[in-house]
């Protein structure tokens, strides 16, 4: 699977580890201008790891939803167009804000991705919506911000079974959500992200026409 | 999304290009239901001169827009301020009182008993003294003392809650209003937050208010014609206040009142420590007390 331009594997500390260019944000290792990108801190990353087929290439407009402190969209917005980065809560917004100062075309949105009016009047459509937001509803979610999507444009959820119900078991929340899912979506590819990340399921859609 | 066939409008409508005031209004308040091409549009109308302009500036003003809010969430937390002073006072009155109760019930009971909260802790860590005066011949056990000295070990652990909460609210203080918690003390800026009713509430007072904040019924005694108007409601508390010469204390709690309130201002309205308001309160203190001393 190719990478999308600006992302390469790169030697850090003799193993090979996805890397983009920008500032560093976590504490990261560096080699030059280029970063690592730690799949275990980030769904996206696991996705990337794992050669599942996001459809990225570089480039592109991306609304990320559940942006958090920025590691993630940090990474997104190294290598991706304009990025509209939606986060919910106050305190990790504050991170994300130093994220997004030397990031000249990312755009920090302090909304609740469930309302999407709320932010609509300043994001575009958009090629990709990356989701990441760790709530009940995660379908609803996407569902919703679909209005957002181009109609050959992708969607890269990750869904943590735990936030739908902690007490079920994790691949009968996944093949739920997915149902749901089938609304508004297509699903092109679904893969668990262990070892990255424990119950979660990393779902590549289309929007439906 | 051609020819603005949409439910709503972009964050830029109707704008100024120049008014970041407004832009950043419409960014956090505005609402459309449906996307649009919006740099194609703020490039047709006129706010953006291309793609690059409009998304400098719209980098520049979501940064502004999202740090604003950011700084207004987190200012909510003067809420959580306002309960904890306010428990730490009901726990702390509640304590005194029950300690009363103790130590009359004790002096029914013992010799040596003492009186307040110290004689409480006395109490519920040593237990009874021998002999217990009222102990009946048939042992030292006797169901009044047990429940004496459980109501102290209850009046104890009350105190040391309100000493907890007294801890939090000094950390909280400092957090929600630092440079108010800074001058006045993190208890005193806590009360004063509490009977304004929020950070922002005292940030409109006029000084005159909050120099007397606290002092409601003597306010009310003068209005009414009956008194001397208040100098100070809780703002005595604070050591350039108390600690004044009775002839100047007017004069101090004003001033101490004026900076206190331009702390409250600077810590609604920006948030940022800073140092230089203690260190001109300081200095007006100090020219106060030196009128005295000259005569």
């Amino acid at each position: 699977m190719t990478l999308p331009d600006g992302v390469e594997r790169r030697s850090f500390e003799g193993s090979d580890r996805l890397a983009t260019q920008g500032e560093p944000v976590y504490g990261e290792p560096t080699d030059g201008e280029w970063r690592a990108w730690n799949p275990h801190r980030s769904k996206l990353g696991g996705m990337l790891e794992l050669d599942m087929d996001t459809g990225l290439v570089g480039g592109e407009t991306v609304l990320y939803l559940g942006a958090a402190s920025g590691t993630t969209v940090s990474h997104v917005a190294d290598f991706a167009g304009p990025t509209y980065a939606v986060e919910f809560a106050a305190r990790p917004m504050r991170d994300l804000l130093n994220t997004a100062e030397p990031r000249d075309r990312l755009f920090p949105l302090l909304a609740d991705a469930r309302s999407p009016e709320e932010y609509a009047h300043v994001v575009e459509p958009v090629d990709v919506v990356v989701q990441d937001v760790a709530t009940r509803g995660q379908a609803a979610v996407a569902t919703t911000n679909a209005r957002f999507l181009r109609d050959d444009g992708r969607l890269l959820l990750a869904i943590k079974a735990r936030s739908e119900d902690v007490t079920r078991d994790p691949e009968d929340v996944f093949s739920d959500v997915l149902d749901d899912l089938r609304g508004a979506y297509e699903i092109l590819e679904t893969e668990r992200l262990a070892p990255y990340h424990d119950d979660h399921l990393g779902v590549v859609a289309r929007p439906r026409s | 999304m051609t020819d603005g066939t949409h439910a709503g409008d972009g964050w830029f409508a109707g704008l100024d290009p120049s008014d970041r005031e407004a832009a950043i209004e419409r960014l956090s308040a505005g609402e459309s239901e449906d996307p649009a091409d919006w740099p194609a549009m703020a490039i047709e109308t006129g706010y953006a001169t291309d793609e690059d302009d409009y998304y400098d500036r719209l980098h520049d003003l979501t940064l502004s827009a999202a740090r604003r809010e950011v700084r207004e969430r987190e200012r909510a937390d003067d809420r959580q301020l306002v309960h904890a002073v306010r428990a730490m006072d009901d726990a702390r009155r509640t304590a005194n009182e029950l300690a009363e109760r103790v130590a009359e019930w004790a002096g029914s009971r013992f010799d040596d008993a003492g009186s307040g909260v110290e004689y409480a802790r006395e109490l519920a860590a040593e237990g009874p003294p021998e002999p217990d005066r009222s102990g009946s011949d048939d042992g030292i056990s006797d169901p009044g003392t047990d429940r004496l000295v459980a109501l102290a070990t209850r009046t104890a652990e009350l105190a040391d809650e309100a000493d907890e909460l007294e801890r939090f609210v000094e950390t909280a203080a400092h957090d929600v209003a630092p440079n108010l918690a800074a001058m006045a003390g993190p208890v005193l800026a806590a009360r004063l937050i509490s009977l304004a009713g929020g950070l922002g509430d005292l940030a409109k007072q006029p000084s005159s208010t909050v120099q007397v904040l606290g002092a409601e019924d003597a306010l009310f005694a003068h209005l009414s014609g009956n008194a001397p108007s208040p100098k100070h409601g809780v703002i005595y508390t604070h050591e350039y206040v108390r600690g004044t010469r009775q002839a100047d204390r007017g004069s101090a709690a004003r001033a101490v009142a004026g900076k206190l309130t331009i702390a409250a201002r600077v810590d609604h309205y920006s948030g940022e420590r800073r140092p230089e308001l203690d260190a001109e309160l300081d200095e007006r203190v100090r020219t106060i007390r030196a009128r005295g001393d000259d005569q």
